[in-house]
């Protein structure tokens, strides 16, 4: 029993690797699961429906979620922070208002547009930061308040009608601007066949994937999320990052906005109700997507990129519009049980 | 309810055990955790269980307690086998477990005495509409039963109105109300005083005349000689020792840990000279309203402060931080002035905090370990980062540099802090503030839940970063642990400093009569 040969209890040399066969075919299925879904849906589309292989659909896949998919990479970021941002829709909606007013109403150029959108969502973003950091409302509540008064005051801001070039205004007036050439090229125009706002929404990946996974601000904001006490005793001014994550988080929202504004053309006051819940979707998604159990930037890009898929699959199929919801509220759940209740048991 | 088997023959002359164990084992992804593990836990004893981090104690725990359902080998519950499938079970067959976790006791959001009748509000049988008297009479009944002088408006309080103490009482008191078999209490005394700590024996003494078996576990050997009936030491999922009153306590502890070492260190020789001053404290409360104290640290020694909770320990250490300010009062670092609002303030100045509870207040869950040693020091730690974006290869080197300097037992530097046992995860917290050389180090109960062999090694890199001139500042309930580690010692009871003492005035006796004279 006390022999020296006795191998019962292994030296670290000798020990086994930490996971047997069983729990790494496990954990391959929480890492890859969803990315295999992905390509076998799309190579499932692909060889059943000729007009799904053509170039024109893939890109209009996505420039159609690039909206939805740039909103979620800034709830992603408040994620990270361990919070969440309800309000990118309506921020996205005030973008497409401001848009408006800015070139119909007041006659301006697409850039002071642009620069008065992202200034609104970046105001939006501290309104966020104020209410969740400095009242210490938490923040699922504080956002949905925003969301409700961001969108009320846009309708204030345009007497509740959507802005169209050449309306009537409410002073008997025509409205002197229009949305310029160059504003809607945003979502309209093409750099080397590919949509500028496929390319807006490519580039914004990088850089917040850089700036989340690279950068000392992103690990801060992981930090955060994880432990917050943790952070503060490790000398993290924890209230000025939060509020950064939502400052971020409203300006991406703006982005969205400007992009949506491109696409309608006018000021419909209606525009960014849908794109919250998509939004939200999507990271909640990109938290499974790559195993890792928590927000991060690819994840999110892969989640919207895999909604569109599916959505324009479907649609292609010859699904009705109206199913689109429950399609999407199915993937949603699915990632959340890879998420959650697959990863549960591997840690367990 | 429990399946039974006819029970095994016993010779008369030994009774049958409350709850037994035969060839116990447990093994996680191919690493043996427990090997075979058989131990007789006899109705109204106490038996001590020893062993270092990482020895396997946390998982004999829950196996007993029905968290492990998938291990090797049997549990006889009074000579029957016994299916410990659910921590429901485990209750049902009369074993109650204590964990070392207070927080995951308690609900908060419930009173004091739906905390302590919580277990028959969470069955699903009787009554489902709550009787608020009937509540305040069976909690009164429990607390009553125990000792515990709460008055009523005690128990309508909030239970997170209560301090660590109180709540650690808590629990035992609910676990006891159900009349268990066996209660196993894994390290109870980890977050009490030494008076707090009294009582909770008490509690355990008159268990076991009640005829109740006590498995016990606990790094404090003073408990055990005082407590315990019989002693057993795990090490890498063996029993290794099995000891019966009086206990032998070198045979113990060289059982324990792997190379034999003495059972008590001798008391560290000073450095040199008294060292200058590095931290000075002129009128500053503890508490609010509490009488002003001057203090001086100096640099080049261990300051060492004995402290019962509630003593002003954690508000000192945490008021040298700017975690918590001082209400009043004025600090001066070298000289300077020094008044850190927040804790960025005083790691900017070279004063570093290890925190009372590494998992709270320290590790971010998830992380590998180079990135919980990183993180205070992305930014001021130059190559770490550049123009924000990380180095992952320096991050990397600085992992290995503090696993290897503190002898953390991990597999690298990116192993996640939740595959390190406690004594290790103490190791990484302690050993991130290393990585820039502080000028303050404060350790606010730096040996709390880890083994006697990285307790050695925390208190060795203590003071060598004291012999390197910075001032050390190590704060504890536990004489010893101070004793060992400190070349001045400090007493402080009710936010005031008693006693101040230099290597052979500091002495244990002298330390424990300047405590108990102030109580």
């Amino acid at each position: 029993m006390t022999t020296t040969q006795s191998t019962e209890v292994p030296t670290k040399a000798a020990l086994p690797p930490a996971t047997s066969t069983g729990l790494r075919v496990q954990s391959a299925v929480i890492k890859y699961g969803f990315i295999f879904v992905t390509v076998t849906l799309f190579t499932y589309f692909a060889l059943s429906e000729p007009s799904f292989r053509d170039s024109a659909t893939l890109l209009d896949t996505l420039r159609y979620v690039s909206v939805a998919a740039i909103l979620g990479l800034g709830v992603t970021l408040t994620m990270a922070v361990g919070g969440m941002d309800m309000s990118v829709g309506a921020v996205a909606g005030l973008g497409v208002t401001v848009a408006a007013k800015t070139m119909v109403t007041y006659n301006q150029v697409g850039v002071v547009a642009i620069l008065a959108v992202v200034a609104a969502g970046a105001l939006a973003g501290l309104l966020n930061a104020l209410l969740i950091v400095v009242l210490k409302i938490p923040d699922m509540l504080a956002t949905l308040g925003t969301m409700f008064v961001i969108q009320g005051t846009k309708l204030i801001l345009v007497d509740g009608q959507s802005i169209t070039p050449g309306m009537t205004q409410s002073d008997g007036t025509t409205a002197p601007g229009k949305f310029t050439d160059g504003f809607l090229r945003i979502d309209r125009g093409t750099v080397l066949g590919v949509p500028v706002s496929v390319l807006i929404f490519g580039a914004l990946t990088v850089v917040a994937w850089v700036f989340l996974a690279r950068t000392r601000w992103g690990r801060v904001l992981y930090a955060i999320g994880a432990n917050p006490e943790a952070s503060r005793l490790a000398g993290i001014r924890v209230g000025a990052y939060r509020a950064l994550a939502y400052v971020l988080s409203g300006v991406l929202a703006s982005i969205g906005g400007l992009i949506l504004a491109s696409r309608i053309g006018q000021g419909d006051v209606s525009a960014g109700t849908s794109q919250l819940l998509e939004a939200v979707a999507v990271a909640l998604v990109g938290t499974s997507v790559l195993g890792r159990g928590r927000p991060n930037v690819w994840g999110t890009a892969l989640g919207a990129v895999l909604i569109g898929i599916i959505t324009t699959g479907l649609t292609i199929k010859g699904l009705p519009y109206y199913t689109q919801d429950v399609v999407e509220g199915a993937v949603l759940i699915l990632a959340l049980v890879f998420s959650f209740t697959l990863s549960k048991r591997r840690t367990a | 309810m429990s399946p039974t088997e006819p029970a095994p023959a016993v010779r008369p002359s030994e009774p049958i055990p409350a709850v037994g164990l035969r060839d116990v084992s447990m093994a996680f992804g191919g690493k043996t955790v427990l090997a075979s593990v058989s131990l007789d836990i006899a109705a109204g004893s106490v038996v001590a269980l020893l062993g270092a981090n990482g020895a396997g104690k946390s998982t004999l725990i829950k196996i007993l307690s029905g968290v492990h359902t998938d291990h090797g080998g049997e549990v006889r519950v009074n000579g029957s086998l016994a299916a410990l499938q659910s921590p429901l079970a485990a209750r049902q067959l009369g074993i109650q477990t204590v964990h070392q976790r207070i927080g995951e006791g308690i609900v908060p959001g419930l009173t004091v005495a739906e905390n302590l009748v919580f277990e028959e509000l969470a069955q699903a049988r009787g009554n489902p509409f709550l009787n608020g008297r009937r509540l305040l009479a069976r909690a009164r009944e429990i607390q009553s039963a125990l000792d515990l002088n709460w008055s009523d408006s005690v128990l309508r309080r909030d239970v997170t109105e209560l301090g660590v103490s109180d709540r650690q009482l808590l629990i035992l008191a609910r676990a006891l109300a159900t009349r268990p078999r066996l209660l196993v209490l894994d390290e109870p005394t980890s977050a009490l005083s030494a008076a707090e700590a009294k009582r909770l024996f008490a509690l355990v003494e008159r268990m076991r005349d009640d005829g109740i078996a006590v498995l016990y576990v606990s790094h404090r050997l003073g408990e055990i000689d005082a407590l315990a009936d019989r002693l057993v030491v795990l090490r890498d999922g063996l029993l290794t020792e099995d000891q019966a009153r009086p206990f032998d306590w070198d045979s113990a502890l060289r059982a324990m840990l792997a190379q034999a070492q003495e059972a008590t260190a001798a008391r560290p020789q000073r450095a040199g000279d008294q060292g200058e001053i590095a931290l000075s404290l002129r009128g500053v409360p503890l508490f609010d309203g509490h009488p002003p104290q001057d203090l001086d640290i100096r640099a080049g020694e261990v300051t060492g402060v004995v402290g019962l909770l509630g003593a002003g320990k954690t508000e000192l250490a945490r008021g040298l931080f700017g975690a918590e300010p001082f209400p009043a009062g004025a600090l001066e670092l070298d000289g300077r002035p020094y008044a850190p609002r927040r804790p960025a303030d005083a790691i900017r100045s070279g004063v570093h905090l290890v925190p009372e509870d590494r998992h709270a207040d320290a590790l971010v869950p998830g992380w590998s370990l180079a990135q919980n040693i990183s993180l205070p020091f992305l930014r001021s730690l130059a190559p770490l980062s550049a123009a924000g974006l990380v180095n992952r290869s320096k991050e990397d080197a600085l992992g290995r540099a503090t696993i290897e300097r503190l002898g953390v037992v991990a597999r690298d530097e990116h192993s996640t802090v939740e595959e390190l046992s406690g004594g290790n995860q103490q190791k990484v917290v302690v050993g991130r503030w290393l990585a820039e050389r502080p000028r303050v180090l404060i350790l606010d109960e730096p040996f709390r839940g880890v083994d006697i062999g990285a307790r050695r090694d925390i208190g060795r890199r203590a003071r060598a970063l004291a012999a390197e001139g910075a001032a050390v500042l190590v704060l504890s309930a536990d004489v010893d642990e101070v004793l060992e580690v400190a070349d001045r010692v400090l007493v402080l009871t009710a936010g005031e400093i008693r006693l101040d003492a230099y290597g052979d005035d500091a002495e244990r006796d002298r330390v424990i009569q300047s405590i108990s004279a102030s109580v």
